[in-house]
């Protein structure tokens, strides 16, 4: 027997004696904090593993974190984290999970004066410690991971060419505005002009909270390749702000037709179409 | 060298473009377009550059040129069938073509030229 193992026997022993009621008492803690957000059983079941998992590795003290040995109980606590993340949990909250188990083990072995249990607890608490530690990151992570996939998916969900009218498509632009973005625009736009040989576009700025000069210069960009191609764009829904920045910033929107609303660039456009809207008179059927 | 043909429809010249312009092919499409509207005097060119890819400034010149060569012998050029990428091209190179009028597609050109061969009538 080596002396690594020996090192941790006593705790061992009285670790996997009293399995069952450590791992109760550390889901009824962690259940008092989390106050009903995850069911005793759904905790019992997740520590449980945890518990068998770390049981051979007490005797160590988790600096080689990285190694082999901790393969298990790595993959185990960032499967956990994952799905704190994705209930909502705060990451304290994850972190405390594991260093619950810190305070149940010491009561468990408060009355017992020997001093080589006590080490050994040292110990194991340096292991939770750091294992608490890997959860912790693996919940920032998991946290980066989600954040990464959501700005892809707002790359491609904010920008939808819509077609209002035979020959006029629109573009409700919404939130910021960045070069990467009103370039997907802009493409999207073009592309979507030779599909459906629409001639005019509207590109509507209503939902967008800031213009600069940048933005500015991609968006009269747009307008320009538009040009080129045969089809007339008209700018509608600039903000009363907005417009004040544009005139500070000194942008010239030279010919470009720009229209307070959406109703008024699609009045615009059908009347360029040739297309004419008339109100019924009243009380007649249609 | 290709040479890039010029066909006669009615009052209208159409020059489709389906090879890979290189600069000479380029400069002889000028000088053939010139004589052609001075021996056919025709009101219109429709340039349809729905096949080109790839385009320089040179060749986004050509445009503004052919147009300017048109307007002496009082004819009005029309560029139909760009595509997005070179329009996105021409735009970042600066070049903003004015002075020529554009169309998506070849029949909304020939509609372009009617209306302004027919305006051209009532002026006259």
């Amino acid at each position: 027997m080596t002396a690594d193992v020996e090192h941790g026997q006593a705790l061992t022993e009285l670790l996997r004696a009293n399995a069952d009621t450590v791992v109760e008492k550390w889901v009824a803690e962690v259940a008092a904090v989390l106050r009903g957000r995850a069911t005793r059983q759904e905790l019992a079941r997740d520590f449980r593993e945890l518990y068998d998992v770390v049981l051979p590795l007490v005797g160590t003290d988790g600096r080689d974190l990285a190694g082999a040995d901790f393969a298990e109980i790595r993959a185990l606590l960032e499967e956990y984290s994952r799905a704190r993340v994705r209930a909502g949990f705060t990451p304290s909250e994850t972190a405390s999970s594991v260093f619950s188990l810190k305070r149940t083990v010491f009561d468990l072995a408060e009355n017992d004066e020997d001093p080589q249990l006590f080490r050994q607890l040292m110990t194991f608490s340096g292991l939770l410690d750091a294992l608490g530690l890997w959860t912790f990151e693996s919940y920032a992570r998991a946290r980066e991971e989600i954040i990464r996939e959501q700005a892809e998916q707002l790359l491609e969900l904010t920008t939808p060419v819509v077609k209002l009218w035979e020959g006029v498509l629109a573009v409700p632009l919404v939130g910021t505005l960045d070069s990467e973005r009103t370039q997907i625009v802009m493409e999207k736009l073009l592309e979507a002009l030779v599909e459906t040989g629409s001639e005019h576009a509207i590109i509507d700025i209503t939902g967008v909270l800031a213009v600069d000069t940048q933005v500015a210069q991609h968006l009269l960009k747009t307008v320009v390749a538009a040009r080129l191609m045969g089809a007339e764009c008209i700018v509608s829904g600039i903000r009363p702000q907005i417009a004040q920045t544009i005139v500070a910033l000194g942008i010239e929107f030279g010919d470009i037709v720009t229209k307070a609303s959406l109703a008024d660039a699609l009045r615009h456009a059908l009347r360029r179409e040739g297309v004419h809207v008339v109100r019924r008179p009243a009380g007649e059927d249609v | 060298m290709e040479r890039v043909p010029i066909l006669k429809i009615g009052d209208v010249l159409l020059v489709s473009i389906q090879i890979d312009l290189q600069d000479q092919s380029v400069l002889a499409l000028q000088e053939d377009l010139a004589e052609k509207i001075s021996s056919t005097g025709a009101h219109g060119v429709v340039i349809d550059i729905s096949a080109v890819e790839i385009v320089d400034s040179f060749i986004g010149r050509m445009f503004a040129t052919i147009a300017s060569i048109s307007r002496l012998f009082d004819a009005d050029t029309v560029v139909v069938g760009m595509r997005p990428a070179v329009a996105i091209t021409l735009v970042e190179l600066g070049l903003t073509l004015d002075g020529v009028r554009t169309a998506l597609d070849l029949e909304r050109g020939m509609k372009i030229l009617g209306q302004l061969t027919a305006r051209r009538g009532r002026d006259a």
